[in-house]
């Protein structure tokens, strides 16, 4: 679905006169391959590349050397770039900076009308998408009279109703409160089973990527990491070096390991805590 | 330098269509040196909330009174006021606008009426207090990472050596290392410089293991206002309100429903580590 061959994304560093000095990579050999209908998880930190990497998929940056295919489109290919950006779609960090329309459902209506889809098609796929992220009884509402949350959900459906086969969310919880956090990561998920989307989701919370299929976790432009949650969090210590962090649940299941404790290791939900200490007791 | 708020209301655009009561009846003591967390769901009236603190929003009614001294009354000095209450916004590097780091820090002494000498050195030990390396102070503040940059910005408004320091959701978008590391440092000035801190942060776990006392907001009004051991034993209420209990907190009341004879108001890993050790021996 997504697949990137040696991708390299340079900046130009540029001096008061606004001549070339220099120039800086943000991503530096990249190669990731999304199947299609995966949950993956891109981690790093601030400054690592990632954000940089997701603008890749639907073409607001092309590779400066290196190739990205999307669903088969090569994003480099200038005539296939609104191809490319209906078949992946993106959801940002702000919701305030992506509603665009005064009512909730114009909003959601826009990315299909832009595409040329006939009028009667636009509102069913305006009725979908609201309902397929829980929103649909403020379809008539002033979106920014919504939470944080709700807001992001309206923003998900405007990607939806585009049908992309892709949908790539650049920390999309950051400003979010607990509950809200929750309501938007429910609603990809449901996306996911229902439509079979591949979701590429990119945040600071470890939380949120424990049900990946796969973590990719960025450095300096690099693919430091690569696997299985249970194969990611379990080094702690490799991670830290990377800026990044484990789930509360294996951070306590690890410091209860140090501190003499037999239980298993690669353990990433409180489910799976609570079971182990109670084999103990 | 404690602060009183006495039945307090804040209205917003008061006598239009648009009239929302986002403050209702706020009635709070600050004392003096605390470490208080304040979380609410986004619209709760945390925001607006802080920004009477130093007086930039004025209640509709009702009474705040600092340091014993009532700021609405007339003559009072609310510029010594916002000296003294120092103001991190939410996303503050988007404030950032000086040539480079250091002059951009110096900005608030120089509005204090300090000589040029003055503002540089308070800039210095600010700078040094965030931990920002001295070799990014020459540099323009928008070469910096965000991680970088939010310290330049938080560094600008110690620079004023406010007595109270409120922080608007200091650590959204950050890495988790750049998470702890600016907690860390805020932590460090408050038990160096018996610093009055408010911060204001949707990440439960951040708030309990730093914050004396919470302030918990719903709908403009003070649901909790008490330690985090206590304000999160209602861990059901919080959720009903857009908000949660630290990660651990619901391992606990998992781990005694499932008869493990263990405390359920712990907040912290290392406080969870310790109880489910004694409870286990």
């Amino acid at each position: 679905m997504v697949q990137t061959e040696k991708l390299v994304f340079e900046y130009e560093k540029r001096d008061e006169e606004g001549n070339v000095i220099g120039t800086s990579r943000a991503i530096d050999e990249v190669d990731i391959d999304v199947k299609e209908g995966q949950f993956i998880a891109v981690l790093g930190h601030n400054g690592s590349g990632k954000s940089t990497l997701a603008k890749h998929i639907n073409a607001i940056l092309v590779p400066t050397a290196g190739t990205m295919w999307v669903d088969g489109r090569n994003t480099s290919d200038p005539s296939e770039l609104w191809n490319v950006r209906q078949s992946a779609g993106m959801v940002f960090q702000n919701p305030d900076n992506q509603i665009i329309g005064t009512v909730v459902e114009e909003d959601v209506g826009f990315g299909p009308e832009n595409l040329g889809v006939p009028t009667d098609e636009i509102w069913k796929r305006v009725e979908e998408s609201l309902k397929a992220v829980g929103m649909i009884e403020y379809r008539s509402h002033s979106p920014n009279k919504l939470s944080g949350g709700q807001k992001q959900r309206v923003a998900i459906a405007g990607v939806v109703a585009m049908e992309p086969k892709c949908i790539v969310l650049d920390e999309p919880t950051a400003m979010l409160d607990p509950v809200g956090r929750r309501e938007v990561l429910k609603t990809v998920q449901k996306l996911r089973k229902q439509k079979q989307v591949t979701v590429i989701l990119i945040t600071h919370y470890m939380e949120e990527v424990v049900d990946a299929d796969k973590i990719y976790v960025m450095d300096h432009g690099h693919v430091v990491m690569e696997g299985t949650p249970r194969e990611i969090f379990s080094r702690v210590d490799e991670l830290k070096s990377y800026r990044l962090d484990v789930p509360q649940a294996a951070l306590l299941a690890d410091e209860l390991r140090k501190r003499g404790l037999k239980i298993r290791e690669g353990i990433l939900r409180k489910e799976e805590l609570v079971e182990a200490l109670c084999q103990l007791n | 330098m404690s602060i009183k708020l006495e039945h307090l209301n804040y209205v917003y655009s008061q006598g239009t269509a648009y009239e929302k009561k986002a403050l209702n009846d706020i009635c709070l003591t600050i004392p003096h040196g605390e470490f208080i967390g304040v979380i609410g769901h986004t619209g709760s009236g945390k925001s607006t909330l802080i920004q009477h603190l130093n007086g930039l929003i004025r209640a509709t009614s009702g009474e705040l009174y600092y340091n014993g001294e009532n700021i609405y009354r007339e003559g009072y000095p609310m510029r010594e006021l916002r000296n003294e209450v120092g103001l991190v916004f939410q996303y503050p590097e988007h404030q950032l606008f000086e040539i480079d780091v250091l002059t951009d820090v110096c900005f608030g002494p120089k509005n204090q009426g300090l000589s040029p000498e003055e503002c540089k050195e308070r800039a210095l030990s600010a700078l040094r207090l965030v931990g920002l390396k001295e070799k990014y102070y020459e540099s323009s503040p928008f070469e910096l990472s965000g991680g970088q940059k939010r310290r330049a910005a938080i560094a600008g408004v110690l620079a004023m050596r406010p007595k109270v320091l409120v922080l608007d959701e200091p650590t959204a978008g950050l890495d988790p290392k750049g998470r702890d590391d600016i907690l860390d440092q805020i932590a460090f000035l408050h038990r160096e410089t018996d610093m009055t801190v408010i911060l204001v942060s949707h990440s439960m776990e951040d708030i309990a293991r730093y914050a004396d006392r919470l302030i918990v907001m719903n709908r403009g009004t003070v649901m909790y206002y008490d330690e985090p051991k206590k304000v999160f034993e209602h861990y059901q209420e919080l959720e009903k309100v857009g908000l949660a209990a630290p990660q651990v907190t619901y391992i606990m009341h998992d781990l005694a429903k499932n008869g493990i004879a263990v405390r359920t108001d712990v907040t912290t890993v290392s406080e969870a580590a310790d109880e489910i050790m004694r409870a286990l021996s």
